[in-house]
């Protein structure tokens, strides 16, 4: 694969850039990690400039304070591709919300993300794993992976979770995947006005009556008592669900090929189960899919590691360049199941750390754990050079993935 | 040692139950409650690290 932009002459380096390989950074980021200082200036897209965030504790420290806001509608928010752009003239979900108006509105979905009403799941998580896995041997060897298990896994579990219908999964799957890979701004807008109109009719189905699930909570219980609007609640419903899929999908496959490439960390891992839960948060780390996903503007003057971000700026914070941060994750480029790595930035950090990571951890403990049992020989169909990556402008993985056993 | 949680400042990662579930707890609105504010000894390390991971700043360590 090429990368998708060269150079400029400014002297700052073009962000973001193509993987070459699914697990491992791209030379340019290598580049960029290697240089001096925890923050540097890299080129856009659209020829504009931002702070690149590639060091573990200034990310942190970044994302932590209220002096960079998530305000994506701001004219001068950091855009890293054409499709980022189409955020501008969006009402944002709470996601691009900064406190204090954040909280109350993030604090309505939360109660269904806890530990425990995560942990009260697993056995559906399983029922629904086993059965896709059902269909899947039954038709095969071989299989796409990607569509006949990695996607409809966490497309079911989101959709009972918010109360969607997944009879609709072939519009929604496709609409999401346009919305998070349309190259441009055009093709995120139709896909964004296509789940508008979508998640829109089916918010207001949920009117009156209780129904299971998120949606008809926050309808009932917010959107009718007018503290959320509709076309705000309509938003959020498309954060949860396009997030609730794409995401775990993604690291479904890109975890799957990371082990089969890995032969020894995959059998360790084989042979005892109880590495499973460290294993994802290495396979979190080490693969970091929501690469480009710490866009901030700063608000004032930041002084931080002998740079100064002055008000009105972009910051980007890679987690994937901050997640293989040597002085914090020894020897960051080894993929390593026994590695305590929970401190990852693969969920981001601060106020607006991924609300599902405790259900993306759920599922691909579960998704692991199954694949060992039902297909021990598991093997790719084609040689991992041989997979089409998702460009560096959108969540990391692979659209295909040909498997055997 | 000592722990406290701001339960205004708290977004609900859940990083703390999941981490040191001797220690903390989610409420049924998902928001941090301590349940053990002096900590012994099995609890101490899971506790640091809770402090640690915690991404908005609500859960306090102090040894």
């Amino acid at each position: 694969m090429t990368e998708t932009v060269t150079t400029p002459t400014s002297g700052a380096p073009a962000f973001p850039s193509d993987r070459t390989c699914p697990y491992h950074l791209p030379d340019r980021y290598n580049d960029l990690r290697d240089r001096e200082g925890s923050l540097q200036r890299v080129t856009l897209y659209d020829g504009r400039q931002a702070w690149l965030v590639t060091g573990y504790d200034t990310a942190r420290k970044l994302l932590a304070d209220p002096r960079l806001s998530s305000d994506r509608t701001h004219a001068d928010f950091p855009a890293t591709s054409g499709r980022v752009e189409s955020f501008r003239d969006r009402r944002p979900a709470f996601i691009g919300l900064d406190p204090p108006e954040h909280g109350p509105k993030r604090r309505m979905t939360i109660s269904e993300f806890t530990v425990r009403r995560i942990k009260g799941m697993r056995a559906d998580v399983e029922q629904i794993v086993h059965g896709f896995l059902d269909e899947m041997i039954a038709g095969g060897p071989p299989a796409d992976l990607v569509s006949q298990f990695a996607l409809p896994v966490p497309s079911l579990v989101i959709c009972r979770l918010l109360g969607v219908p997944y009879a609709d999964h072939d519009f929604f799957q496709d609409a999401s995947a346009r919305l998070i890979q349309s190259p441009d701004a055009a093709g995120a807008r139709a896909a964004r006005d296509d789940l508008e109109s979508y998640l829109g009719a089916l918010v207001d189905s949920l009117r009156g009556e209780a129904r299971p699930g998120l949606l008809s909570t926050l309808v009932r219980e917010q959107l009718e008592k007018g503290a959320i609007d509709r076309e705000e609640l309509v938003s959020t419903a498309i954060l949860l669900l396009v997030a609730g899929h794409e995401t775990t999908a993604s690291m479904t496959s890109l975890s799957v090929i990371t082990l089969l490439e890995h032969p020894d960390q995959y059998a360790a891992l084989r042979a005892d189960p109880s590495l499973v839960p460290g294993a994802v948060e290495e396979l979190l780390r080490y693969l970091a899919i929501a690469d480009i996903a710490g866009g901030r503007i700063a608000t004032a003057d930041i002084e931080i590691d002998g740079q100064r971000i002055r008000a009105g700026e972009g910051v980007i914070v890679t987690n994937s360049i901050a997640n293989r941060d040597g002085s914090v994750f020894a020897d960051p480029d080894a993929f390593d199941v026994r590695r305590e790595a929970r401190h990852h930035l693969a969920f981001g950090y601060g106020v607006h750390q991924c609300l599902g990571q405790n259900l993306a951890r759920l599922e691909l403990e579960v998704i692991l754990t199954a694949l060992f049992e039902r297909l021990p020989g598991l093997r790719l169909a084609v040689p991992v050079d041989r997979l089409t990556l998702r460009p560096g402008t959108t969540i990391q993985g692979v659209n295909e993935l040909p498997v055997t056993w | 040692m000592r722990v406290t949680a701001d339960r205004e400042v708290c977004v609900g990662a859940g990083l703390c139950a999941l981490t040191a579930p001797e220690v903390f707890d989610q409420d049924d609105d998902g928001v941090v409650t301590v349940l053990a504010a002096e900590p012994g000894e099995a609890g101490r390390a899971a506790a640091l690290e809770a402090g640690t991971l915690c991404p908005s700043g609500a859960v306090r360590v102090v040894e």
